[in-house]
């Protein structure tokens, strides 16, 4: 593999997309311009489990503007193999509350909406089953989560390395469901003409979701176009198709050549689009009388839907953590009645994380250790599991900047030690993690006889910075000025190329871009006399393989800081410092590079503080279904984010030398709060989120108010 | 029941009907193609949708637009000046105050306005008591007071690190 | 939304008689809560009429000393008004420390003392509600209930007033003037708004096509010095899950008067009349606030997930009254 020559890359441009954006200019799907639109509403299950035993359409139908209902008695059939979430209105059997059970079609927002609420649907419901708990006699092992990571670990004797460990931890951690809320609710425009859908939609990679809808729908991808030029946040919940676009090409097919306009409503993404599900985790850590971990143990129990598997893997980076010699993980599910959760920003890592990096400050002051020095004499060459060397571990480096600009040698490690004007004040650590992944596709580059290159690709820019970056890439992959190059992302007519998830994007994408490079120069070469022929010259070419993917064991890392202020007679919780410091490969643009990693310790901060998806049980769904009861961290909660990186070479994982950083600056930020939490206070808690019931006073403070 | 109304938005008068049931934002969005405030939650909890309303920064989603017959609207598209972006609009775009871009328009209109109401002595929730509360002219804004004002636009991408400072840099300008 | 006509009136006179035709109508102020309510298909007016150029829009104050607020008063003017900062600084602070900049633009005076109450089963109409359906059941009792009342509730109902003004304006002893169908009353606000018993879709004592034209609040001279607390699981725009609104007159180190209200506990602003009376005429000290707050919420009756809102109203009436006087605790 050859690595490129960082010209454009490194520079910390601005966003080219940003004067659309801070005008409102940029489109986002629902905002593409279409003639003579009709406005979708659907019907949702009012029941949890059961079927439909009759609907009343007549209330609806007779309302002026009303074009259509549609219901399983007269939706077009979709592919048997659309099952799960996707296949919706094939029949009588209602799998979830709020389930989309039909859909009025009118010519305005308005009539459409108060439509739907006039279909009457009769149901005979079953009992349903949607309480999760890790004592459950149904738990099974998932076969395969996330590719090229093993269910289940073993290395050494744990449990007899734990029985004789001079320090040992056995501890429960839990985390609750977790609702992704990106500003823009999922949105789709579908038209049907000539056999051809055409979908303007919010969505991660919109060949993916071609693909899969092609699926649904028994059509050759080809007679799907999807275009995603902008996105208003993902953050997971938009890289596989929920029901929703379903539910907009279903209507489209009963109103052939008009668009079908359709956006959830905040409420419906709550039951519609995904969630992180809860965890109940279990840590066990057995070390030394020098602090060095003799065991780790973690293992995670989750819900998933009964209707359709999808489960985080969230003990899948612990091996990966720290040197040990015993080792084991455990990942198990429970089938229930409810909704089907969805990769979320740090899947897996953003619960597992919390749990073994709480874990690891407990044990490190049972040992008598610094938090700090800890994780550092617990660093490893080798990855503990496979044995493989790191292409690149900085974790070490991370630890020492962190603490160095974080003043983390005036600690005093006692906790409740110190106050400021009624508030306790405490600090905390904990260690990122993130693995490199790269997923297969293609891009084509057209020279033009002028000097310019058009770089096309279906990839995403769903807030990363993709448009700017990408282009930053591909001007370094050629060896050309960053002005000669067009980039073209957002389309199913650009070549295939994989979604905006797992922190994989430039990874992937640009590899390939650097592959068409690769393949340009020498197309290039061979005409005569090296020559661009007067039509110019395009060049598609695919991801290639990477050589040392068996030779070396890939991940970023990083350290985050908090610190956290408790009121001692309310038990209010403030965090005015975060400072994170990531080893995270090469950096193209610094500018927006830093932007994801702080929002990344900001939905830390909002995982740690905030967020809470509160199930019924009597219903099955999220009670709190709006953003005024489902809190996310406002504006007034975020104090001073710092964020560092540093500069790290590593020519194994890509051409770039880059690593991702869409989700590490998410990863243990709220153990480091949690931990800091427990430097305040001397409270541990180990059930997110922390909010001030946890750490209320219950006898009467002592000490003098500001 | 349709209802005939007329809106001022970014200085150009539209005439039209609209249900009475039809808000001003989905009048901008649906009605005139006018996108650039944006729905995020229809509920006035995120600010996504936020305009200027005679002047004052307003939640469009929970405004009706029957009831508004005659107003003045200025978008985030409306701040921008023959052409030439407002400066705040500049600061967003040089501090990456910004990510995937659906809040900002609410953002930039909210923090516009805010200036202006600290300008004019209005205190926040962060202004001490009895105290009057910085302002643009009275040495700059105090970072809290810039973060309590701007709390009614929610940005789940999380660029509030960036949006304060950049806020910051327009007031001290 | 269920269709809806929409009508404008003269006068006050004239709004009251449109909505006494209308027995499904309602008032239009800003609409903040009312037409989000709407979406929901919670209320389903039939009619809405406008009555946001009707009341005064001004402050003016009162040859008693006090001030009358006129129910157009937009919520950011009535923050930021001179008059208001000076004499009832915890007025100021509890409407700065409601909802948003973008809110309180909006919101009328009038208005956000009309807020409903608030509860998630309420605002989801396919779950059942006490006050949406009577007789349905209350889901919240048994649900989710970390932000319900623990005082003053019925097995009806346990929904919280969300309305940090409203707080301010109880412990102030403030006045509401109405114009109805039976004619002009004025109504202490301690009176406007209902415990839930066995009524609970009645959030107030106003008869239908009732209007509040303006709100006065009496002179309360040691009201300068004043706090408005409010404790929320975020730091901005998020309900209280407890407010205190606190004035207190301390001479040579007595208790001479006070007033304390707290929002987020009940279905109504609720003023902490047992703490008062307490401390009344008593030594400021520590103790004595401790004792006083902790009697105040003896009678409170949690929920599953509550209870930390029994201590938490204890502690920040306490760290309230501590502030105001300046003592340490």
């Amino acid at each position: 593999m050859t690595t490129i020559t960082a010209r454009a890359m490194g520079q910390a441009l601005s966003r080219v997309d940003g004067p659309a954006k801070v005008r409102g200019h940029a489109p986002y799907a629902f905002e593409q311009p279409v003639d003579r639109p009709v406005y979708l509403y659907p019907v949702e299950a009012a029941i949890t489990v059961g079927r439909i035993t009759g609907i009343d359409c007549s209330h609806a139908s007779a309302q002026p503007g009303v074009l259509g209902v549609l219901t399983h008695l007269n939706a077009a059939r979709t592919s048997a193999g659309a099952s799960g979430e996707l296949g919706i209105l094939q029949s009588d059997q209602v799998a979830f509350r709020n389930q989309f059970v039909g859909a009025v079609l009118a010519e305005t927002s308005e009539i459409a909406r108060y439509a739907a609420g006039l279909v009457r649907v009769d149901y005979e419901a079953r009992p349903h089953d949607v309480v999760f708990d890790a004592g459950r006699r149904d738990l099974y092992k998932p076969e395969q989560l996330a590719p090229s990571f093993p269910m289940d670990t073993d290395k050494g004797d744990v449990d007899a390395a734990l029985s004789s460990a001079p320090f040992a931890l056995d501890q429960g951690y839990t985390t609750p469901r977790y609702h992704h809320n990106p500003l823009e609710p999922h949105s789709t425009i579908a038209v049907w003409a000539d056999g051809h859908f055409t979908l303007h939609m919010s969505t991660q990679g919109v060949h993916v979701a071609r693909a899969c809808l092609a699926q649904v729908f028994d059509l050759d991808p080809d007679r799907i176009r999807i275009i995603a030029p902008y996105v208003g946040g993902a953050f997971g919940s938009k890289v596989q198709p929920r029901a929703d676009a379903v539910l907009a090409m279903l209507a489209a097919r009963m109103v052939p050549g008009r668009p079908v306009k359709f956006q959830l409503t905040r409420q419906q993404t709550f039951s519609q689009t995904g969630y992180r599900p809860p965890t109940v985790q279990r840590v066990q850590l057995g070390a030394d009388r020098d602090g060095r971990l003799l065991a780790v143990a973690h293992s995670c129990t989750a819900p998933t839907a009964r209707i359709q598997e999808f489960a985080e893997h969230s003990t899948r980076s612990t091996p990966t953590l720290y040197a040990t010699p015993n080792l084991r993980t455990r990942q198990r599910l429970a089938k229930l009645d409810i909704s089907t959760p969805s990769i979320m920003r740090a899947p897996g890592e953003a619960s597992g994380m919390f749990a073994v990096e709480s874990a690891m400050d407990e044990m490190a002051i049972a040992c008598g250790v610094d938090p700090v020095e800890f994780r550092i004499r617990n660093d490893t060459d080798t990855h503990p599991l496979t044995g493989l060397p790191f292409s690149s571990r900085n974790l070490a480096g991370c630890m020492r900047e962190g603490a160095r600009r974080f003043g983390w040698d005036q600690r005093d490690p006692t906790p409740r030690a110190r106050r400021s004007q009624g508030w306790l004040v405490g600090t905390g650590v904990a260690t990122a993690l993130y693995s490199v992944f790269r997923l297969p596709g293609s891009a084509s580059i057209q020279a033009h006889p002028d000097g310019r290159y058009t770089v096309s690709i279906g990839a995403a820019d769903i807030g990363t910075g993709t448009w700017t970056a990408l282009a930053q890439v591909a001007a370094d992959a050629l060896g050309v000025d960053l002005t000669q190059v067009e980039l073209q992302i957002g389309d199913t007519n650009y070549p295939c190329a994989s979604e905006a998830a797992a922190s994989s994007g430039i990874t992937s994408w640009g590899a390939a871009i650097c592959e068409a490079a690769d393949q340009l120069r020498h197309a290039l070469a061979d005409q005569p006399g090296g020559q661009l022929p007067p039509q110019g010259l395009t060049i598609t070419a695919d991801m290639p393989e990477n050589p040392y993917l068996q030779q070396y064991s890939m991940h970023s890392f990083g350290a985050q800081f908090a610190e956290v202020r408790i009121n001692e007679f309310t038990g209010e919780i403030r965090v005015p410092r975060q400072l994170g410091v990531f080893a995270v490969g090469r950096i193209v643009n610094p500018r927006t590079a830093r932007s994801q990693l702080l929002g990344g310790m900001t939905w830390g901060l909002s995982m740690a503080l905030h967020e809470h998806g509160a199930l019924d049980p009597r219903f099955g769904a999220t009670v709190n279904q709006d953003l005024a009861t489902y809190h996310v961290a406002s504006n007034a909660d975020v104090g001073n984010v710092e964020v560092h990186w540093l500069d790290e070479y590593d020519p194994y994982v890509n051409p770039m030398g880059t690593k991702g950083i869409g989700e590490i600056g998410m990863v243990s930020a709220a153990a480091a709060i949690a931990n800091a939490v427990h430097h305040a206070t001397g409270i541990r808690v180990r059930d997110l989120p922390i909010t001030l019931d946890k750490l209320l006073p219950e006898s009467r403070p002592v000490t003098a108010t500001s | 029941m349709d209802v005939d109304i007329s809106i001022r938005v970014d200085g150009d008068t539209h005439r039209l009907s609209v249900d009475t049931r039809t808000t001003v934002l989905d009048t901008l969005r649906e009605r005139l193609g006018i996108t650039s405030p944006k729905k995020g939650c229809d509920h006035g909890q995120c600010g996504a949708c936020t305009v200027l309303l005679n002047g004052r920064r307003v939640n469009s989603c929970l405004l009706l637009a029957v009831a508004h017959d005659g107003a003045e609207i200025v978008t985030a598209a409306g701040l921008a000046v023959d052409g030439q972006m407002h400066p705040m609009q500049r600061s967003f775009i040089e501090h990456d105050a910004f990510q995937c871009g659906y809040c900002t328009p609410g953002q930039i209109v909210s923090a516009v306005a805010m200036l202006g109401e600290a300008a004019a002595g209005w205190p926040s929730f962060a202004t001490p008591a009895g105290e009057q509360p910085a302002t643009p002219d009275s040495g700059g804004m105090r970072d809290d007071e810039i973060r309590e004002r701007m709390s009614g636009n929610l940005c789940r991408c999380a660029a509030y690190a960036n949006i304060v400072p950049a806020i910051r840099e327009v007031a001290e300008a | 939304m269920r269709p809806f006509r929409y009508a404008r009136a003269e006068n006050v006179a004239g709004a009251v008689a449109l909505l006494a035709r209308s027995p499904e109508g309602a008032f239009l102020g800003a609409g903040t809560n009312l037409v989000d309510l709407m979406k929901l298909e919670v209320l389903t007016p039939d009619l809405l009429v406008d009555v946001r150029q009707l009341t005064s829009d001004a402050v003016e104050e009162l040859p008693d000393g006090g001030v009358r607020i006129g129910a157009a008063v937009p919520n950011s003017d009535l923050a930021a008004h001179p008059l208001i900062r000076r004499r009832y600084p915890l007025l100021s602070e509890a409407i700065l420390a409601g909802a948003s900049g973008q809110l309180r633009n909006m919101a009328t005076t009038g208005g956000n003392l009309l807020q409903r109450t608030r509860c998630p089963y309420w605002q989801n109409i396919t779950t059942p509600c006490n006050k949406r359906e009577p007789g349905s059941g209350c889901s919240a009792i048994d649900g989710f209930n970390r932000d319900m009342a623990i005082l003053g509730s019925s097995p009806q109902c346990v929904a919280t007033h969300p309305s940090d003004m409203a707080v301010a304006l109880t412990a102030l002893d403030a006045i509401v003037r109405t114009e109805g169908p039976s004619g002009e009353r004025t109504i202490p606000l301690a009176q406007l708004h209902r415990l839930p018993g066995n009524e609970p879709q009645r959030d107030t004592i106003l008869q239908h096509g009732e209007l509040i034209t303006a709100v006065d609040v009496p002179p309360l001279p040691y009201a300068v010095r004043s706090r408005y607390r409010k404790v929320r699981d975020r730091a901005s725009y998020a309900f209280a899950l407890v407010s205190v609104a606190a004035a207190i007159d301390v001479q040579d180190g007595v208790v001479r008067d006070l007033r304390i209200a707290l929002g987020g506990v009940a279905h109504k602003p609720w003023r902490a009349t047992i703490a008062e009376q307490a401390l009344r005429g008593q030594p400021a000290d520590p103790d004595q606030f401790w004792a006083a707050a902790s009697a105040e919420v003896a009678e409170a009756r949690p929920l599953t997930h509550n209870a930390f809102k029994v201590p938490l109203a204890r502690n920040t009436i306490v760290e309230t009254l501590l502030n105001l006087t300046g003592i340490s605790g």
